[in-house]
């Protein structure tokens, strides 16, 4: 019989007691899956105004293909990865196969897709004539392409926030590349990972803690990032669209 | 007397539609040029080529004298700028939209508040700085844009038909503000519109358009005072018909302007005419009105517009119609499409051409 109370009572007290293991594992989980979103931001937006702003051909099949890649199994995505990292595989030779920029960067790879997407999505729904809004009151074309992305804001925030919820909910990556190592200096378990090892070892109520922990982080998260959503439009007023 | 802009051979192509076809035009420096046409007679795009934020097919421009290279725009779009027929506004405060342009431009803070004050204060919007733009009523918002080109004080000011969407009240602000643009900053001014009434004495000379071509250019008076060249260009404008007059005993006229409509004309004309009513002279009714008005016709609403404060009809008597009226008036006389439904207007009211 599991003990699911056994497993609510053990997360409180784990969180009230301020427990360093559990905290640890909380604390590795944002950090990797947060440098993954801010990574993926760097590289992800600038490819969502490329896509977004200009027409090509073959740009609708550029769009399928990056909608398709946002259901890629966690799993598939971490088995590559471990095959490019590992000592025989290509890039073995940096060593990077079981370290914390491992994860961050399978990471930061397997929300691309989504952030892109949800990134075309909202900078294609700016008013199209904002760009030559822009231009005619002298912007140059990166100033003119700032002001859309300033009108934008809202969708771009959003694709970080599912970005940042696929990220820290996934286990495929994180574990293959990642290697769930639970001691030493650089350590590599996070909530996911340390929810299956303690879930196949038995101790079930600990499992059951840290996916009530998981799950109160990301409903925690998103409650700050929406309420953060709504006092912006407050300061929408004061925001320049320069 | 300088040129500030020249349009030579100007071509533009979309896919396969001629949308400018050879066009030649010289814009003097001081003056309010008005582009008077139909809708898709080619007015915005050549805007749009003035403002450089569209490129031409073929053909050259020239602009302060040199030739422009429309792979790199930058330096000429600082010194044209252009107002959109639609009202695209920053989604932030008043004060951010007008100042945009002086923060590219990279003014001091100082400097910039006085003059978002000033051009707030020309254009009757003072103190509406912390405002939400898009959360004002659309000439207000209309204002804010103009405002936001003024204040850049360029050699170029466009204005893509800025008093389209607008009640009367706003209508003659705006109409007052180009007045006084232009006179006080000698700013040179190109306007797009289908008003005939405006384009009668707003501008120094008028530009007529019709599909892609410029057909005429010249003072009003002179424009307007050919009839028989610019008879079938001038039927393509709202409210302006083309017909027969045949005068009649009590000193008045009556032109056929066939389908069986005969607008009566407070002038002696005989012959080949063009008359045009203003919208907002014609009243709606939904039964037949007894006054002294002279010209009253049954017909059918064909299309409604709604423009915030205001509501275009147009009426199909046998010939098409163009009424204006408030909101409030619509909304009372509960009115529809296919809706039966009496225009009138006095015969002083039509322009003869």
């Amino acid at each position: 019989m599991v003990d699911v109370l056994g497993g609510i009572a053990k997360a409180f007290e784990l969180i009230v007691t301020g427990d360093p293991e559990l905290y640890g594992i909380v604390s590795r989980s944002l950090i990797f899956s947060g440098t993954a979103v801010i990574l993926a931001i760097l590289w992800g937006i600038p490819l969502s105004m490329l896509i977004a702003l200009n027409d090509f051909r073959g740009k609708t099949i550029i769009k399928t293909v990056l909608n398709t890649l946002i259901g890629l199994p966690t799993v598939v995505l971490g088995l590559l990865l471990f095959l490019i990292l590992s000592r025989g595989g290509p890039l073995g030779f940096i060593g990077l196969l079981y370290t914390p920029a491992a994860i961050i960067i399978g990471q930061a790879i397997l929300i691309t897709p989504i952030l892109t997407s949800i990134g075309v999505s909202a900078i294609e729904d700016v008013d199209p004539e904002i760009m030559n809004l822009a231009k005619t009151l002298g912007a140059s074309e990166s100033q003119a392409q700032i002001a859309v992305l300033k009108e934008a804001v809202n969708g771009l925030v959003l694709s970080g926030i599912a970005s940042f919820n696929r990220a820290i909910a996934e286990l495929g990556v994180v574990l293959l590349v990642g290697g769930n190592i639970a001691g030493g200096i650089n350590r590599t378990d996070v909530l996911t990972t340390a929810i299956s090892r303690y879930t196949q070892r038995g101790e079930i109520d600990l499992a059951i803690a840290l996916g009530i922990i998981l799950m109160i982080i990301i409903f925690g998260i998103n409650l700050i990032i929406i309420t953060a959503k709504r006092a912006r439009i407050l300061f929408t007023l004061g925001r320049s669209p320069q | 007397m300088t040129v500030t802009a020249e349009l030579t051979n100007i071509s533009k192509v979309y896919g396969n539609k001629i949308v400018l076809d050879s066009i030649n035009l010289q814009i003097k420096e001081g003056e309010i040029l008005a582009l008077l046409g139909p809708n898709g007679s080619g007015k915005t795009t050549i805007l749009k080529i003035l403002a450089f934020v569209e490129n031409p097919t073929s053909g050259e421009v020239k602009f302060q004298g040199e030739t422009v290279n429309f792979k790199n725009t930058e330096k000429e779009r600082l010194q044209s700028t252009l107002v959109f027929q639609k009202t695209t506004l920053f989604g932030t405060s008043v004060y951010n939209n007008v100042a945009y342009g002086l923060k590219i431009r990279k003014v001091s803070k100082e400097t910039r508040d006085r003059e978002v004050k000033k051009a707030l204060e020309i254009v009757k919007l003072e103190g509406f700085e912390k405002r939400n733009a898009r959360k004002l009523s659309g000439g207000e918002q209309q204002r804010v844009a103009i405002a936001r080109a003024l204040v850049l004080n360029t050699k170029l000011l466009l204005l893509d038909e800025p008093t389209a969407n607008l009640d009367p009240k706003n209508v003659g602000i705006l109409e007052e503000v180009i007045d006084t643009v232009n006179r006080k900053n000698k700013t040179t001014i190109v306007m797009a519109t289908h008003n005939m009434f405006q384009a009668k004495k707003l501008p120094h000379r008028i530009a007529l358009m019709d599909e892609g071509k410029i057909t005429e250019v010249g003072a009003p008076t002179e424009v307007f005072g050919k009839l028989s060249k610019n008879l079938a260009r001038f039927a393509a404008v709202d409210n302006t018909f083309t017909g027969t007059a045949k005068a009649t005993a009590s000193g008045t006229s009556k032109v056929d302007v066939g389908n069986g409509v005969h607008i009566e004309v407070t002038a002696q004309k005989q012959g080949a005419t063009a008359v045009f009513v203003n919208p907002q002279d014609i009243i709606l009714s939904k039964t037949a009105v007894e006054s002294s008005a002279r010209n009253t016709f049954k017909g059918k609403i064909t299309e409604i517009t709604d423009f915030d404060a205001l509501v275009k009809l147009k009426v199909d008597v046998g010939k098409p119609f163009t009424a204006q009226i408030t909101k409030q008036s619509f909304n009372d006389m509960e009115l529809c499409l296919n809706a039966e439904v009496f225009i009138t207007f006095k015969a002083s009211s039509v322009q003869v051409l």
